[in-house]
């Protein structure tokens, strides 16, 4: 991931002027250009959209109205785990807020805040994963959970979380030489 | 759902088996891949000749095929795993089961019985779907093939009788003919308008030549509604194939799906679906040999909910905010870059193939005369059989509730047969149906004489325990976040009458807030432009109307029937029940709880915020109403 390597403005833009390139530079693509950043960044950073706005030769504001208008796209970098909680319909009547409330208790976090300091999870609601069948539903990064509980909720981000912990004390022990 | 793929053969025989395992969202998640691993694995291991591949040389072969397919729509039950010939259904099948599975049913020809559906009505286990209330109850044509059918492979769809109807349509018809037969099957969209699906072909038909488009609406934005999802998953290329019609149909030459981000199994599929029709000359230049040609891209929304409406699609596609435009012009009279364009529902794509497949006649034969054919639902919310369904129009919700959904759950999941206390159908624009609409024929016209609408056909049933003014705050938190800003009734009357909700929920309303909502609620559907906004306040105008007597107690006694309304609870402490443990006063942050050990604790209303602290904490569970 580019934003665990510090980077460069120079490598920065580089990857950026890939994507634009495989979209021909046209601003009619800007939606999938700027999910292609996203895809890269894991958010759209600032000087990225300035970028994108000169180098497709539109206004800025332009780029900026489509970046803050669909909810897809985010402004601020976002946890190495993104834990979704679906609030669609199906999922609100099988009392999906219980878990939600549970989620951000555990990890200390409210809907103005949804990533921890560490920048290990981010935590947010998402419209219909269109999963209805197994609702309440719970998706971390990819990977779907049905018929959560508040228990089993925050019982996965704690093994996460040991994982996590787990395996930095195992690089630490290494020296740090194993770092990606 | 056994269809002429392969030879019907009993155990020994020769002939190919087929192990179809479902990967639609739902069993996916369940585990559908590791149950289809787990088959390879032991297949192998039995010795048995495993087949990857459904082709046709290969069924005329000694084998077994391990294939996956679409959703089967039985998602409580998932991973599915169906064996074919004998057509036996597992349910909730764990890769633990498939060793059994593979020694009793492949090797010696017996049925696992622990691993079929138990009808919860009769208690009897069921063999297969012809025995499955569930299945037996429905008419399945757009979702005939999705749970048969391996959705990335084009060569099964094709087999399948897949694109016949588009090479009908561009070597046998010219474009009034196949428009003349769209008209007269009666075909209405279902993406929820329900605008006849004919007449949006033929005026764009008859614009001018030049540049034309076809979009497909996969942007299937209502929350609990998931047909178009299961049916891009398990039949993408009937998807193409209705694009391509419609394509044919209007003289369009370049196509554009646009689905939602959220369902990243389907565009997947999709992007699978274009390569190989491009790879075999279905999509691209000269297609079966008529000199025309047709382009298609998959396009990933953003998460905007406005973009489900066409004008704001377009804008989206264009590379703008989704918002939408007043209209006249209608797209199909300038659409796309300015140009005369079509837009359908993924749904209404998939009956095309079908109306061109077997004529307009025929297709009117299900449903009613002014709703014609099938319509998918997703039945879900508490209701025992949740999934994805299919039932012509005209079927009662009675029908689809209590007998293909199996009956009302309770609180504790099992069916309380008293339970039924409404169904939202229709989503965020749709309305609410009581017991008394048990018997209404779903259709667009019935719907729409109650104040609600078939929507895209999302089924959320509620029991008992659902408060409906909490129902419909749901809805307007959810319209309210996505209206897109343009028209300043829906921007800011959206906000206010959450607002006025949030009043009426936390106890602050009056019998005049409810006046004002109904009142708000009618300025807001004139004053707003597109279908979002207009259709806004539907959720609240349903329930006031059929559930004002669960708003009036909010208002008027200051408590919510159901106890789901947490600002209006009044815990109190059941003195029978208490130990005076205090572990309930430690708990309590604001120090509301007072009393003496070993005798029953209080709580001062005045001090309590209604956290729920108390209840948490007692072992004794003597903390009640909240």
């Amino acid at each position: 991931m580019l934003l665990d390597e510090a980077p460069t403005q120079g490598r920065k833009f580089e990857k950026v002027c890939a994507i634009l390139d495989r979209n021909g530079r046209q601003p009619s693509r800007l939606i999938p250009i700027l999910q292609a950043v996203q895809e890269e960044y894991r958010y759209l950073p600032e000087e990225v959209l300035t970028f994108v706005a000169t180098s497709l030769n539109v206004p800025p504001a332009r780029v900026f109205g489509v970046a803050t208008f669909y909810a897809h796209f985010a402004l601020k970098p976002k946890g190495k785990y993104v834990v979704r909680l679906c609030d669609g319909t199906a999922c609100h009547v099988k009392q999906s807020i219980p878990i939600l409330e549970a989620l951000r208790n555990k990890l200390g976090l409210s809907e103005q805040k949804p990533t921890t300091p560490d920048m290990l999870f981010t935590v947010e609601t998402v419209a219909c994963l269109g999963a209805c069948g197994l609702a309440p539903v719970m998706v971390i990064n990819e990977e779907v959970h049905g018929q959560m509980t508040p228990e089993a909720a925050v019982r996965l981000v704690e093994e996460i979380a040991k994982k996590e912990t787990d395996g930095a004390t195992a690089r630490a022990s290494d020296g740090g030489a194993n770092h990606v | 759902m056994f269809k002429d793929g392969g030879t019907v053969n009993g155990n020994g025989k020769k002939g190919v088996r087929r192990i179809i395992i479902c990967a639609g969202t739902g069993c996916v998640a369940n585990g559908a891949y590791k149950v289809y691993d787990a088959f390879v694995e032991q297949i192998r291991a039995a010795g048995l000749p495993l087949v990857v591949e459904m082709r046709k040389e290969n069924q005329k072969k000694d084998g077994v095929a391990v294939t996956k397919s679409g959703c089967q729509g039985f998602c409580q039950m998932g991973p599915l795993v169906t064996v074919m010939p004998e057509n036996i259904l597992y349910t909730k099948v764990r890769p633990e089961d498939v060793k059994e599975i593979v020694s009793a049913t492949l090797q010696m020809g017996m049925v696992v019985d622990r691993l079929l559906y138990v009808d919860p009505a009769t208690a009897r286990r069921c063999t297969g779907p012809a025995e499955i209330p569930f299945y037996q109850r429905q008419q399945r044509f757009v979702l005939r093939d999705c749970g048969f059918i391996d959705p990335e492979s084009l060569e099964e769809y094709i087999e399948h009788g897949g694109y016949k109807a588009a090479r009908r349509a561009y070597l046998e018809m010219t474009p009034a003919q196949i428009v003349e037969e769209v008209t007269r099957s009666g075909l209405r969209g279902r993406g929820g308008g329900g605008f006849p699906t004919g007449r949006k072909w033929e005026a764009a038909r008859q614009q001018p030549g030049g540049k034309k488009y076809v979009i497909c609406n996969a942007d299937e934005g209502d929350p609990g509604a998931f047909m178009n999802r299961s049916v891009m998953e398990g039949n993408p290329h009937s998807v193409i194939e209705g694009l391509m019609i419609a394509a044919r149909a209007i003289g369009a030459d370049e196509a554009v799906v646009y689905v939602r981000t959220e369902y990243p199994l389907a565009v997947k599929r999709l992007r699978r679906a274009v390569e190989d029709a491009e790879k075999a000359g279905l999509l691209g230049d000269n297609l079966f040999g008529s000199g025309l040609g047709l382009r298609c891209q998959i396009m990933e929304g953003a998460g905007a909910f406005v973009c489900g409406e066409e004008t704001a699609m377009i804008a989206s596609i264009e590379g703008h905010r989704g918002m939408p435009r007043p209209k006249p012009p209608f797209p199909a009279q300038s659409g796309l870059w300015g140009r005369p364009t079509i837009i359908n529902n993924v749904e209404t794509l998939a009956h095309v193939v079908r109306i061109i497949n077997e004529g307009g006649a025929s297709f009117r034969r299900l449903g009613t005369q002014g709703s014609p054919g099938t319509k998918t639902f997703a039945l879900t919310g508490h209701v025992a059989n949740t999934g994805l369904i299919e039932v012509p129009f005209g079927t009662t919700l009675r029908e689809v509730v209590l007998n293909i959904g199996g009956g009302v759950t309770g609180k504790d999941g099992t069916i309380d047969p008293e339970g039924f206390k409404a169904v939202q159908i229709g989503g965020p624009s749709g309305g609410c149906l009581t017991k008394d609409h048990l018997d209404l024929p779903l259709d667009f016209d019935s719907l729409k004489s109650v104040g609600a609408m078939v929507g895209s056909g999302g089924l959320v049933v509620m029991n008992r325990n659902t408060c409906m003014v909490s129902v419909a705050r749901f809805f307007m938190d959810f319209t309210q976040r996505e209206s897109c800003g343009k028209c300043v009734l829906c921007r800011e009357g959206t906000r206010q009458m959450l607002s006025l909700m949030d009043d009426i929920m936390e106890g602050r309303g009056t019998p005049q807030t409810l006046e004002l909502l109904a009142k708000l609620g009618g300025a807001v559907q004139k004053g707003s432009l597109c279908g979002l906004g207009k259709t806004a306040p539907n959720p609240v105008l349903s329930t006031l109307r059929y559930f004002r007597d669960e708003y009036e107690a909010h208002v008027n006694h200051k408590c919510c029937p159901t106890g789901q309304c947490k600002a209006l609870a009044k815990p109190w402490i059941n003195p029978e029940k208490c130990k005076g443990c205090g572990l309930c006063a430690r708990k309590c942050a604001v120090n509301a709880i007072t009393g003496e050990k070993r005798k029953p604790y209080h709580i001062d209303q005045e001090k309590c915020i209604k956290c729920g602290a108390c209840a948490e904490a007692c072992k004794f569970a003597a903390v009640e109403g909240i």
